[in-house]
C-alpha cells in the first residue's frame, strides 16, 4: 500500500466541521466526504474520527441524532451549529495564517 | 471552553454510561457495514470485504476506550483504582483488618485525647469575650493566690481603673429543709456584678440588680439550672416565691441559664448575693472571698498586675496590721480554671501522638513487605503499559483507603474512649472540671481526625511509592533483582524499626515515671494511719450552736458519746479540717518572745476535739495530747506539728512556750503543750506545713468533720453513722461520708496522676507491641530473603550456632540503636515533663534500665523465632527453592 501523507496534526476537527458545513452527515459519511473530496489523499483513521466526534459533540460545535438514511438503516447524524460555525472560521483562518507564514519561509529557501 | 460547561455535558454521560457505549457500538458497526458495502462494489468478495473493514476499522474496544476518555471524567478512573484497592484488601483480609485495626487504635486515642484537649484548652470558657475576664486575688509569700478579704476587695473596686468591674464571690453552705428531712446544699455567694460580668444571663426572672449585695438588704436567691430542675420540677411559677435557707426567707429572683457553670463554685445549687458581712468579713485580716474583674479595653494583663499590686501595696502601709505582705495577682480566668490540667492533657496528647506514629510506622512497614511481594505484579502493570503515575496513584488509593478506615474506626473508637474516661470521673470531682460537659466527637474533633488520616494516608502512601520509585520494572519481572531490592528495602524498613523501637522506649519511660510518682503519691508520709477511718462532714444551725458555747460543746460530746457506742467501733474525733484535703483555714502567729515586726507567720489551724489524735493515730513526739479537761474553763493551749516546731522553735523545746497573733492580744495568747509528728493536712502533692491544733471546746464550730476509727470494715458504717448524728439532732446536716482511703484516692492530685499513668502506661504497653512485632517483622522478613544465602552458608558448612549468631546479631544491632536513640529521647521528654513528676527525677536510673531490659529482652525474644527458623532451614531445600 502507497504511504499516504498523514493529516496535518490539529486538522482533523476543523476538516469535519467543513464537512458538515453542507449537510448533516454521519460518522462513515464524513469519512468518505473527506475522502473523496481530497482526492483519496487524506484518510481519516477511524481510531482518531470518533473520539474527535466526541470532542465537538462535548465543545458544543455540532450536534448530534439518530436518523434514517437512504438505504432505511439507522445512523448517528452530525450537524453543524452556531458555534461550530464560528470555531470553524476561526480554525481556518488560523491555518491559513499557518500555511501563508510555511509558503514564505520555503519560498525564501527556494531563492536563497 | 467553559469547564463548568463541559462538566454538564459530561454529567448525563456519566450516568447513562451504557446508553453512550451502545450508540458507539452501534454508530461504529454502521460504519463498518457501510464500509464493508463500498468493498464489495469496489468488486471483492464479502467475505475479503468484511475482512479489510475490519482491519480498516482497527481494535475496535480500543477505538470505544478512546472516545470513552474524551467524555468520561478523570475521577472514574480513581474509581477503577479504588475497586482494585478494595479488591486487594478483600482477597488479603487478614492484613487488611491487622492495618485498619492498628490505625484506628492509634487515631482513636489521639481522637480521644484531643477531645479532651480541645475541651479544656482550645474551647474558650463559656462566658462573654472570656479572654478578658481575670481572677483577682490577693497574693502573700506562702500562696502565690490566695483568697480576698472583703474590706480590701470594697477597696480595690473603689480604687482600680483597670478593670470595668471587679466582683466577689464566695462558697457558702445552706441547711435546707426537704421533704426527706435536713440536707446541707451547697452555695455562692456573689456580689452584685457577678453575673453581668461573666456576661450569664438568667433564663427565667432577673439576676442581681447593683446595689443588691450590700448590707442590710433584702435576701435574694438565684437557682442553677439543675437545682430547679430537681427541687422545683422546672416550674415557671418559681419566681417570686420564696425558700427558707439555714432558717431565713429568700425570695427566687431568677433561674440560671442550663449551660452556666462556674468552676471554681462548681457544685453550688443556689446564688445569693454577699449581704451582711460575717464574723470573718468584719476583718480586714481574714481572707474568705475570691474576685474576678473584667479588663477595660486596651489594658494589659501586666498593666492591671501593676496597678493593682501598688493598690496593694498602698493598702499595705495603710494597714499595716492587716496588710503587711499582701499582694495582688491578677491571672486570666481560663488559667486558673484549667490550669492545673493543662500539663497533664498536654503530655497526654504528645503520648498519643507518638502511639499513632509508631502505628503509622507499623502499618507502613505491613505495605512495604506487601509491595515487595507485589514486585511481579507492579512490573507486569508497568510493561502492559500503565504509567508510573498511573502505579503510584494506586498505592495512594491504597493507602488513602486503609487511612480513610482506619479514621472512621478510630472515631469509633476515641467516641467510644471519650465517654469511658469522663465516666471513670467521680461525680464530685467533674463539678470542678465543667469542660468534661463538652468533651465529645463535635466538629473540632472531626477536622482533628480528618487532618490525622489524611497525615497517615500521605506517610502509607509514601512509604510503599518511594519503595516503588527506585526499582526498575524490568528487575521486578525477572526474579534476579531480589538481592538489590532486599537490601534497599532492609535499609528503609530497619530504619523504621528504630524509630518504632525508640518511641517505644520514650513511652515505657514516661509512664514508668508518671507510675513512680504515682505510687509516691500514694505512698507520702500522712504521719497517721489513714485505714479503717470512716469520716463525714457535719454543718449545724448557727440558730442554735451559733452562740450557745454550752450548747455546741453538749453536742461535739453527745455525737462522740453515741458514735462511739456503735458495734466496732474503737474512737471517735471532730475536727474542724480533715486532714490530706487542703492547707487552708489558716492563722497568723507569733511567738513570745522572738522578734516581730509584723510578718505573716501562716500556719494551717485546725479545732479537734481530745480524741481526735487518738482517732488519727497520731503520734507524739513530746508533752501531751490534748484533753477533754482542756475547756473553756482552763487557760487555753495548743498542740502543735514538728514542722512548726521546727521552723519556729529552731534547736529549742517549745513545750510551755507560749503562741499568740500578731498583737499578742490577751485572748489569742495559748501555751504549747504537745508536738506531734506531722499530719499531712494539705494535699498529696503540697509541702507539709506548719500546724496547730486547738481545743474545738474553746470555741465554737458550727462547721467540722467527725472521723471515726473501726475495727471492722470502715465503708459499712458510714450510713449507720449518718444516721446516729440525726439521731443526735435531726436539724444537723450531714453529708460528704467517705472513707479516708476512698478520699485520698479521690482527691484530684491522685486522680490527676491515676489518670495519667494509666494512660500513657496503656500507650506505652501498646508501643510495646506494636514496636516489637516491627521488629519481628523486620527479621523475620529478612531471614526469608536471606534464605538462600543461609543455605550456602550452611552447605559450605556454617554450623548452627554461627546462623543463630547472624540473625541475632542484626536484631541486636536495631535493638541497640532504638533503645539507644530512646533513651536519650526519653530523658528530653521527661525533662519537659517535670511540673507534673512527683518524687521522681527524669533521668531515673532503674526506671531507665528497667525499660532498656524489658523492650531489649522483649526484642530478642521476638527475634529469636526468626532466627531458630534460619538456624533451621535446610540448605538443599534451600538451593532447590530458588
Amino acid at each position: 500500500m502507497a504511504k499516504r501523507p498523514d493529516l496535518l496534526p490539529g486538522t482533523l476537527d476543523m476538516l469535519i466541521l467543513k464537512t458538515l458545513t453542507r449537510a448533516p452527515l454521519h460518522g462513515y459519511g464524513i469519512a468518505l466526504s473527506i475522502k473523496r473530496l481530497s482526492d483519496d489523499v487524506l484518510t481519516v483513521e477511524e481510531g482518531s474520527l470518533y473520539p474527535a466526534l466526541q470532542r465537538l459533540l462535548l465543545q458544543g460545535w455540532v450536534k448530534a441524532e439518530w436518523k434514517m438514511t437512504e438505504t432505511n438503516r439507522r445512523a448517528r447524524f452530525y450537524t453543524l451549529t452556531a458555534a461550530g460555525r464560528k470555531q470553524l472560521g476561526l480554525e481556518v483562518s488560523q491555518f491559513e495564517q499557518m500555511i501563508e507564514a510555511i509558503g514564505r519561509v520555503l519560498s525564501d529557501a527556494q531563492e536563497a | 471552553m467553559n469547564p463548568v460547561y463541559r462538566f454538564l455535558k459530561k454529567l448525563p454521560i456519566l450516568f447513562r454510561r451504557t446508553r453512550f457505549r451502545d450508540e458507539l457500538d452501534e454508530e461504529m458497526s454502521f460504519h463498518r457495514t457501510e464500509a464493508e458495502k463500498a468493498f464489495v462494489a469496489d468488486g471483492m468478495s464479502p467475505a475479503a470485504a468484511r475482512y479489510a473493514a475490519k482491519r480498516q476499522f482497527g481494535n475496535a474496544s480500543a477505538l470505544q476506550e478512546q472516545s470513552h476518555e474524551v467524555v468520561g471524567f478523570w475521577m472514574e478512573t480513581v474509581v477503577q483504582d479504588l475497586r482494585f484497592a478494595f479488591r486487594q484488601i478483600r482477597k488479603n483480609p487478614g492484613f487488611a483488618f491487622t492495618a485498619i485495626f492498628i490505625l484506628a487504635l492509634g487515631m482513636g486515642v489521639s481522637v480521644a485525647i484531643f477531645g479532651f484537649v480541645d475541651a479544656a484548652l482550645l474551647e474558650p470558657l463559656p462566658y462573654a469575650h472570656p479572654d478578658r475576664l481575670m481572677a483577682v486575688d490577693e497574693a502573700s509569700a506562702m500562696f502565690p493566690r490566695s483568697n480576698l478579704s472583703r474590706e480590701d476587695y470594697d477597696d480595690w473596686k473603689r480604687l482600680n481603673h483597670s478593670f470595668s468591674s471587679i466582683e466577689a464571690f464566695g462558697g457558702t453552705g445552706f441547711l435546707l429543709g426537704t421533704s426527706s428531712g435536713i440536707v446541707p446544699v451547697p452555695a455562692a455567694r456573689v456580689s452584685d456584678g457577678f453575673f453581668s460580668t461573666l456576661g450569664v444571663k438568667p433564663m427565667l426572672g432577673r439576676g442581681f440588680l447593683p446595689g443588691e449585695d450590700q448590707p442590710g438588704k433584702s435576701r435574694i436567691v438565684l437557682l442553677t439550672y439543675g437545682t430547679w430542675m430537681t427541687r422545683y420540677g422546672g416550674r415557671r411559677d418559681v419566681v417570686g416565691q420564696s425558700v427558707t435557707l439555714s432558717g431565713d426567707g429568700y425570695t427566687i429572683v431568677g433561674v440560671l441559664p442550663r449551660e452556666f457553670v462556674f468552676a471554681p463554685r462548681g457544685i453550688a445549687q443556689f446564688y445569693v448575693p454577699l449581704l451582711d458581712k460575717n464574723g470573718c468579713e468584719q476583718r480586714r485580716g481574714c481572707h474568705n472571698l475570691d474576685g474576678i474583674g473584667r479588663l477595660r479595653d486596651g489594658v494589659t494583663v501586666e498593666a492591671a498586675r501593676s496597678e493593682m499590686q501598688a493598690i496593694a501595696a498602698q493598702l499595705a502601709k495603710q494597714y499595716p496590721g492587716s496588710n503587711q505582705g499582701q499582694g495582688a495577682s491578677v491571672t486570666p480566668l481560663a488559667e486558673i480554671i484549667v490550669g492545673n490540667v493543662r500539663g497533664i492533657l498536654l503530655t497526654l496528647l504528645i503520648a498519643a501522638g507518638l502511639l499513632l506514629l509508631i502505628a503509622c510506622i507499623n502499618v507502613a512497614s505491613l505495605l512495604l513487605v506487601r509491595s515487595e511481594s507485589r514486585r511481579r505484579e507492579i512490573a507486569v502493570r508497568g510493561a502492559l503499559g500503565a504509567t508510573p503515575i498511573r502505579l503510584v496513584r494506586q498505592f495512594v488509593t491504597e493507602g488513602l483507603l486503609l487511612a480513610t478506615a482506619g479514621c472512621l474506626g478510630g472515631l469509633l473508637i476515641g467516641g467510644w474512649l471519650m465517654t469511658l474516661l469522663t465516666r471513670m470521673v467521680p461525680k464530685g470531682m467533674a463539678d470542678y472540671v465543667p469542660f468534661l460537659r463538652i468533651v465529645g466527637l463535635n466538629g473540632h474533633t472531626a477536622l482533628f481526625a480528618a487532618a490525622v488520616a489524611l497525615l497517615s494516608a500521605i506517610l502509607l502512601a509514601a512509604t510503599p511509592t518511594l519503595r516503588l520509585s527506585f526499582q526498575d520494572i524490568r528487575v521486578g519481572l525477572g526474579e534476579g533483582g531480589r538481592a538489590a531490592a532486599g537490601r534497599l528495602w532492609r535499609r528503609l524498613g530497619a530504619n523504621l524499626v528504630v524509630v518504632e523501637l525508640a518511641i517505644a522506649v520514650v513511652l515505657l519511660v514516661g509512664a514508668g515515671l508518671l507510675g513512680q510518682s504515682f505510687y509516691r503519691l500514694l505512698h507520702v508520709e500522712d504521719g497517721f494511719d489513714t485505714t479503717h477511718l470512716a469520716t463525714v462532714q457535719v454543718i449545724a444551725p448557727d440558730s442554735t450552736y451559733g452562740n450557745n458555747q454550752a450548747r455546741a460543746i453538749l453536742l461535739y460530746s453527745e455525737i462522740v458519746r453515741q458514735a462511739s457506742a456503735l458495734p466496732g467501733v474503737q474512737s471517735v474525733g471532730i475536727t474542724t479540717d480533715l486532714p490530706v484535703r487542703c492547707n487552708c483555714n489558716t492563722d497568723w502567729i507569733r511567738i513570745v518572745g522572738k522578734p516581730f515586726h509584723g510578718e505573716h507567720n501562716e500556719v494551717d489551724l485546725r479545732d479537734v476535739s481530745p480524741d481526735y489524735f487518738a482517732t488519727l493515730r497520731a503520734t507524739l513526739v513530746r508533752g501531751r495530747m490534748l484533753c477533754a479537761s482542756d475547756d473553756a474553763s482552763k487557760p487555753q493551749v495548743v498542740v502543735i506539728n514538728e514542722a512548726l516546731a521546727r521552723k519556729y522553735f529552731p534547736g529549742e523545746d517549745p513545750i510551755g512556750k507560749m503562741i499568740g497573733d500578731g498583737a499578742l492580744s490577751p485572748k489569742s495568747m495559748r501555751q504549747v503543750v504537745g508536738v506531734i509528728k506531722n499530719v499531712r493536712e494539705g494535699a498529696l502533692d503540697d509541702e507539709v506545713w506548719p500546724s496547730e491544733y486547738f481545743s474545738i471546746y474553746h470555741g465554737i464550730d458550727t462547721s467540722f468533720a467527725v472521723a471515726v476509727r473501726t475495727a471492722q470494715d470502715e465503708r459499712s458504717i458510714l450510713p449507720v453513722l449518718v444516721s446516729t448524728l440525726h439521731k443526735v439532732d435531726p436539724n444537723l446536716g450531714v453529708y460528704g461520708e467517705i472513707t479516708m482511703t476512698d478520699q485520698i484516692e479521690s482527691s484530684q492530685s491522685s486522680l490527676l496522676h491515676r489518670f495519667a499513668s494509666w494512660l500513657v502506661g496503656g500507650f506505652a504497653a501498646i508501643a510495646l507491641v506494636l514496636g516489637v512485632v516491627g521488629l519481628y517483622g523486620v527479621v523475620a522478613y529478612s531471614v526469608s530473603q536471606r534464605t538462600r544465602e543461609i543455605g550456602v552458608r550452611m552447605a559450605l558448612g556454617a554450623q548452627r550456632a554461627s546462623v543463630y549468631k547472624l540473625v541475632m546479631r542484626q536484631a541486636g544491632w536495631l535493638m541497640l540503636a532504638g533503645v539507644g536513640v530512646g533513651l536519650v529521647c526519653a530523658v528530653g521528654a521527661s525533662l519537659l515533663m517535670r511540673k507534673i513528676l512527683f518524687g521522681v527525677q527524669a533521668w531515673d536510673v532503674p526506671t531507665l534500665a528497667g525499660v532498656a531490659l524489658v523492650l531489649g529482652s522483649a526484642s530478642l525474644a521476638a527475634s529469636f523465632l526468626p532466627a531458630r527458623r534460619a538456624a533451621s532451614v535446610s540448605p538443599t531445600e534451600a538451593l532447590r527453592a530458588e
